[in-house]
């Protein structure tokens, strides 16, 4: 008789928890300390805090802080978004800009820069691109229909990030000046770099109403771990759970490109790697990706500042270059396990 | 009455693919639905269930989401196993009308996986269990659930033979204790030993119901399977074997 394979003991979710915020509020503080201006550590957070120093005082309240909260908050509302989506669509390719929130996000952003209004009302920008992620929204609703299933609703996104990917292209097209185009193109790299509180309180809402809405979600993606026609036969109402999810993602992603631009993988890696910590089960991935992702983004952050603090390195590339070879690395030992 | 259908009619566009059937099912009854491909099995366990549209009444399709989940436990044919979840999480899926309600969740858990023989494999990854296994381990995650009635769609396809007679045996345990099972299935022979009833659908069409000495007849099985098969009773009860396909409809 083969003997049992000895149970792989899950580690203890709280400690795993625990970990997680240690290290988010190590790089939320290092976020504060790191950048061009030089500051002593000890000086710069007694300034943060006390108020008490003059130019100091105004680097840390008025550039970093805002840079540190909107890398936490942008972070953890990709890892959450990204966790959400891949239990919802139950695949793990999937990723928050899925269904098309970004892509119309962006056109909405790119539009703001095309026309030259955000040059004499700078909140323009993450104005339009919240209102280009909203449209998109009811754009998706539609095409899905009201009951339609995770299928109708990837397809649906693919024809709106198509459409949105294909008008921003053809603003690109468009541009009356080089200048324009550089600035476009440059902001679709993504960046936390000169973001302001007001920045902050403009996302902030949006981020709080989208956690909110698919921290609710963890019972039914929890179900659909057994397809969707069992999980309605355990009373989850279907209907509502994609209403939720979709509506959520939307505001998280929506007013993340919003004020930081398209930051790609982190709403993909951040649910891999912390999947199988939390044995795999799509509630408990929810926090940790958040988390994860809130870590991820600090941390890219504080890279572009010091791999090359002269040459306004953007946070989107820096992901991806990291992301992507990760992400091969992560296919690669999943394809042995299978 | 654990269930009453009065007319449920399914359609798939205008074609009825459920026509007109009513039935009851009482606490204590092991049911057996039979019929060739195509008959309409599953169309009208989702229907009863209120997961595919229908017209007329089903008792469960009436009730909220909720309580429905409480009063019938639903096996789909299709075995998903998204994620790569332990056994026992898996099966306390099944807790999920339940949770918050101050219930022993753990003990129904640990009660469904000794039932289909799991224990031993409760920290195991469900998906990488066998087929067999799986399937087992997604019956387990039904029991769980404790609703009195229990609507299975082919929950023995794939299993082993001694899987196959543990599974009746513990559908018809579950009548015994006071519940009821409506499981489709194939094998006429496991439906004939083990259920108390037969129901019987051909196009859609409730064509027999009752006990399966009565329904299992010559003329049914050439009409609705269009076979011919040996049938007795034993000391070990109900033998059923088919023998012959009759090819009143061309065969292959």
């Amino acid at each position: 008789m083969i003997p049992e394979p000895t149970p792989k003991t899950l580690p203890d979710q709280r400690a795993l928890t625990l970990w997680l915020l240690a290290l988010v509020v190590a790089l939320f503080i290092a976020s504060l300390v790191v950048g061009p201006a030089g500051i002593p550590p000890g000086r710069g957070l007694l300034a943060l805090f006390t108020g008490q120093g003059g130019a100091e005082v105004l680097v840390m309240r008025e550039i970093r802080l805002p840079r540190a909260i909107l890398g936490l908050a942008i972070g953890a509302s990709l890892g959450l978004a990204g966790a959400a989506m891949q239990g919802f669509l139950r695949n793990p390719l999937a990723e928050p800009g899925l269904i098309g929130t970004s892509a119309a996000a962006a056109l909405g952003a790119v539009l703001a820069i095309h026309t030259g209004i955000y040059a004499s009302f700078a909140l323009a920008l993450p104005l339009m691109a919240l209102a280009g992620a909203g449209l998109s929204v009811g754009v998706i609703l539609m095409l899905a229909g009201p009951r339609g299933n995770a299928l109708s609703l990837i397809l649906a996104g693919i024809a709106v990030s198509s459409l949105a990917g294909a008008l921003t292209s053809l603003v690109l097209n468009l541009a009356p000046n080089p200048y324009a185009a550089s600035e476009i193109v440059f902001w679709m790299m993504g960046s936390l770099a000169d973001r302001s509180l007001l920045h902050v309180a403009l996302a902030l809402p949006f981020l709080a109403l989208g956690a909110a809405l698919i921290a609710t979600t963890g019972r039914g993606l929890d179900a659909l771990t057994l397809g969707e026609d069992a999980a309605a036969s355990l009373g989850i109402n279907l209907t509502r759970l994609r209403l939720k999810l979709v509506l959520g993602t939307a505001a998280l992603v929506g007013a993340s490109v919003a004020v930081a631009g398209a930051v790609g993988f982190v709403g993909l890696i951040a649910p891999h790697l912390m999947r199988r910590a939390v044995g795999a089960r799509p509630s408990r991935l929810l926090a940790a990706s958040a988390l994860t992702g809130a870590a991820i983004l600090l941390a890219a952050d504080i890279a572009t500042r010091v791999i090359a603090p002269e040459r306004d390195l953007k946070l989107g590339v820096l992901t991806a270059l990291v992301g992507a070879p990760f992400f091969l690395h992560l296919v690669r030992r999943m394809a042995r396990e299978v | 009455m654990l269930l009453t259908l009065q007319d449920l009619t399914v359609r798939r566009g205008l074609c009825p693919v459920v026509e007109a059937v009513s039935l009851t099912v009482a606490p204590g009854e092991c049911v057996g639905l039979i019929g060739p491909n195509g008959a309409g099995k599953t169309s009208l366990l989702r229907g009863a269930l209120g997961l595919l549209p229908a017209t007329g009444h089903s008792s469960l399709a009436a009730m909220t989401p909720d309580a429905r989940a409480r009063a019938a436990a639903w096996l789909p044919q299709a075995r998903e196993i998204a994620w790569g979840i332990s056994v026992a999480h898996l099966v306390r899926l099944g807790r999920t009308p339940h949770l918050g309600r101050g219930l022993d969740d753990d003990g129904a858990v640990t009660h469904a996986l000794g039932r289909m023989g799991l224990a031993q494999f409760r920290d195991r990854t469900a998906t990488q269990l066998s087929g067999g296994e799986q399937a087992r381990a997604l019956i387990a995650r039904a029991l769980a659930q404790e609703a009195p009635l229990l609507l299975a769609d082919e929950p023995i396809a794939g299993l082993d033979p001694a899987a196959q007679i543990a599974t009746m045996r513990v559908f018809a345990r579950l009548a015994e204790e006071g519940g009821a099972v409506i499981a489709s299935l194939h094998d006429l022979g496991l439906a004939a030993r083990h259920c108390t009833r037969l129901i019987v659908l051909s196009a859609g069409r409730l064509v027999a119901d009752g006990p399966p000495r009565a329904v299992l007849t010559p003329d049914l099985l050439a009409e609705v399977f269009d076979i011919r098969a040996h049938l007795s009773d034993t000391p070990d009860g109900l033998v059923f074997q088919p023998l012959d396909t009759l090819h009143h409809h061309g065969g292959f």
